[in-house]
């Protein structure tokens, strides 16, 4: 599977594409170089996908290519594992991360260790794509983001595309990984008509394949006096924030793109310059992505650290009443008011 | 049964109505007076009243994500059931649990959203009344794409093994979400599940209220007896899309129409006539339900929706403890 990894820049494209058409556009683009890849998931033919993450496969690839399964997680997880083990390069789709719970074993035991485990003498190029995150109202089970929980187990290499350029990139990427992808999507971003996106992860995106590195974090937008540091829907509220911050704190947007590879680098550069850092997170705030940068800033750059604060769901289940979950769930404000507090 | 039906079928039509309500004309699953996802189980009736018509309130009944018509049959408040659909501060679950996690313990029903994830917790049900000696029985329902899940199989093994008096409750609609039965399973009918656990598996083919209320009898009459579970497979029919918003591109027009031909809720009325119930008298008893479905719906509409600062409340028992991990 190794093709050039060259990334001709989102503006080289003439076509916008919304996420999911730009997630589909790389996954046919690998069926078609590689009788290996194929997908499993619940409700992936006919449907599409309930958040169109396989919308139009069907068609050229077939039902045993795009394979609709039982509701089994378990069962179809733990196969794409042997099936990976076996030289395919299967995508499994679990279609809310809040269901991995039924097949977690698979995930953090099989899928994640059995490289280490077995001295590297076997390895597992499978990639389990999901959807994550609330803002609808869906409540506790149905609405968790749970970056952390992935990228806290060590052997997954996890990703979280906030635009559609980057989901195609991403996506090549993850299935041309010789590793296990968790590939991430947040439902909000994925341009289905009956959840509107915000403004942003409708980009230009070229025909052409492309790759983003694994581990490579995104400078959204410079500025000398805060570095606010996010993934996935929060990339485009943060930006909303510094919008509204413009000409009275100068906010530099960091979009991690992948929590494992994590690049510090570009990271603590950022607060070498600022000073301050804020993180943003739809997961829970204890033992996630937010402590986890500041932890890394503070161990590399005690010195430059002015000043911390962090934007996450404060360690409650998303709750469904509409002032509840809004509550909860970081929206451009809390961005605003955390930046403003560290000047 | 017949008012349960009909208090379940005109809840769902209204529920329909209200959900569209600010969701027009572009439909936005966030917008309007219900947000979130919403199953609705018009033609899944008779498996619901035909069961719980057994049932006292101290026995448990677990409800996968499509729970209205099961709650109205074990008597969940209707009006704090709304309620809680409508995201208000008074509802069953003070706004934090929604449609598809109704909790009423003062009638013993519960909910969960994950496929097949309410099985266990109703063979603990079942468990605690077999170690205190009391004759109450629990009752897990699931849908038929529910029986490949290993909670569910599992479960049947766990209840068989200890003799637990449980009813698993399949109501087999012949699809989960896009998917057709066959395409997921080479076993036929939901019942024959059982064949592997030593334990009986009743299928009610065509959800005729009558038949499922008898085959309800024998299986709730064996567990309340110390006899063992039973798996008993309804027939049932899904008359709208899996969720509200689902265009059901991926079923075939002659099964959209099947379902709604084969109403169990007619038939039911056409048994009731043969015995020789009056016209009038079934008229009154759908204008009572039907009045006390406006009735929690207006009920429901007039309730406050929560404080924000309740989000942080509930997570412990111990409220103090909850607040530790958000603000400081
Ligand atoms: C473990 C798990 N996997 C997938 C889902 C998504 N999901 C919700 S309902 C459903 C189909 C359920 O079908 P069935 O059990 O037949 O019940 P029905 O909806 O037909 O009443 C699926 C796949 C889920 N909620 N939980």
């Amino acid at each position: 599977m190794s093709k050039p990894a060259s990334d001709p820049g989102e503006g080289s494209a003439d076509r916008e594409l919304t996420m999911s058409r730009a997630m589909v556009d790389a996954i046919a683009s690998e069926m078609r170089e590689s009788e290996d890849v194929f997908y499993m998931g619940e409700d992936v033919q006919d449907y599409g996908g309930i958040f169109d993450s396989t919308e139009g496969l069907l068609d050229e690839f077939g039902r045993d290519r795009i394979m609709d399964v039982p509701i089994s997680e378990t069962a179809y997880v733990g196969a794409a594992v042997g099936a990976a083990q076996s030289g395919m390069r299967p995508i499994a789709e679990i279609m809310f991360a809040d269901f991995v719970g039924v097949c977690l074993d698979q995930v953090y035991n099989q899928m994640a260790k059995n490289t280490y485990m077995s001295g590297g003498s076997v390895n597992v190029p499978m990639v389990l794509t999901t959807a994550v995150g609330g803002t609808y109202n869906d409540a506790a089970q149905h609405s968790q983001t749970l970056y952390g929980l992935f990228a806290h187990l060590p052997g997954m290499k996890v990703v979280v595309p906030s635009t559609a350029y980057d989901a195609k990139g991403l996506m090549h990427a993850a299935v041309r990984d010789d590793d296990p992808v968790v590939y991430m999507f947040h439902k909000r971003l994925m341009g289905i008509g009956w959840m509107p996106a915000p403004e942003g992860p409708k980009t230009p995106v070229p025909d052409e394949d492309y790759t983003i590195p694994l581990g490579e974090a995104n400078v959204k937008r410079e500025g000398d006096d805060v570095t606010v540091v996010t993934l996935g829907l929060h990339v485009h509220r943060a930006l909303e924030a510094a919008d509204e911050l413009e000409g009275d704190v100068d906010v530099e947007v960091i979009d991690l793109r992948t929590l494992v590879p994590f690049d510090t680098e570009t990271v603590v550069d950022s607060v070498r310059k600022t000073g301050n850092l804020v993180v943003v997170d739809e997961d829970y705030e204890s033992f996630g992505v937010t402590s986890e940068v500041t932890a890394r800033v503070a161990e590399r750059a005690p010195e430059a650290l002015e000043a911390v604060e962090r934007v996450a769901v404060p360690d409650v289940p998303i709750p469904y009443s509409r002032p509840l979950e809004n509550e909860v769930n970081p929206d451009s404000d809390d961005i605003v008011e955390a930046v403003e507090s560290l000047k | 049964m017949y008012e349960n039906v009909v208090t379940a079928r005109h809840y769902e039509e209204r529920l329909q109505e209200v959900y569209l309500e600010g969701k027009q004309p572009a439909f936005d699953i966030s917008a309007g007076t219900i947000p979130g996802e919403l199953h609705l189980a018009a033609g899944h009736e008779a498996a619901a009243a035909g069961v719980c018509a057994h049932l006292r309130e101290e026995d448990t009944v677990t409800a996968p994500h499509r729970p209205h018509h099961v709650a109205i049959a074990k008597g969940v408040d209707l009006r704090r059931m709304t309620a809680e659909i409508l995201g208000r501060e008074t509802g069953l679950c003070r706004g934090k649990g929604g449609h598809m996690h109704l909790f009423d313990p003062d009638v013993n029903f519960a909910c969960s959203g994950i496929i097949a994830q309410g099985c266990p917790p109703a063979v603990g049900a079942a468990m605690a009344a077999d170690k205190r000696n009391e004759d109450s029985v629990a009752v897990a329902y699931l849908g038929e794409g529910a029986v490949d899940q290993g909670a569910f199989l599992e479960s049947l093994n766990l209840a068989a093994v200890q003799n637990l008096p449980v009813v698993f409750v399949v109501e087999d609609n012949d699809w989960a979400i896009s998917m057709p039965q066959e395409r997921v399973t080479d076993v036929h009918t939901p019942a024959e599940r059982a064949d592997g656990f030593d334990m009986p598996g009743v299928r009610v083919d065509h959800d005729d209220a009558v038949a499922v209320y008898e085959a309800a009898r024998d299986a709730v009459g064996r567990a309340r007896n110390g006899n063992g579970p039973t798996l008993l497979d309804v027939q049932v029919h899904r008359r709208m899309g899996h969720f509200m918003g689902d265009a059901e591109s991926y079923r075939p027009d002659e099964d959209s129409e099947r379902a709604q031909r084969l109403d169990a809720i007619e038939r039911l009325a056409e048994d009731l006539r043969e015995h020789g119930v009056e016209d009038a008298e079934l008229n009154e008893i759908r204008e009572d339900a039907e009045e006390r479905v406006e009735d929690a719906i207006e009920w429901a509409r007039d309730q406050p929706e929560p404080d924000p600062e309740d989000a942080y409340e509930d997570v412990f028992v111990d409220e103090t403890a909850a607040a530790s991990g958000g603000d400081d």
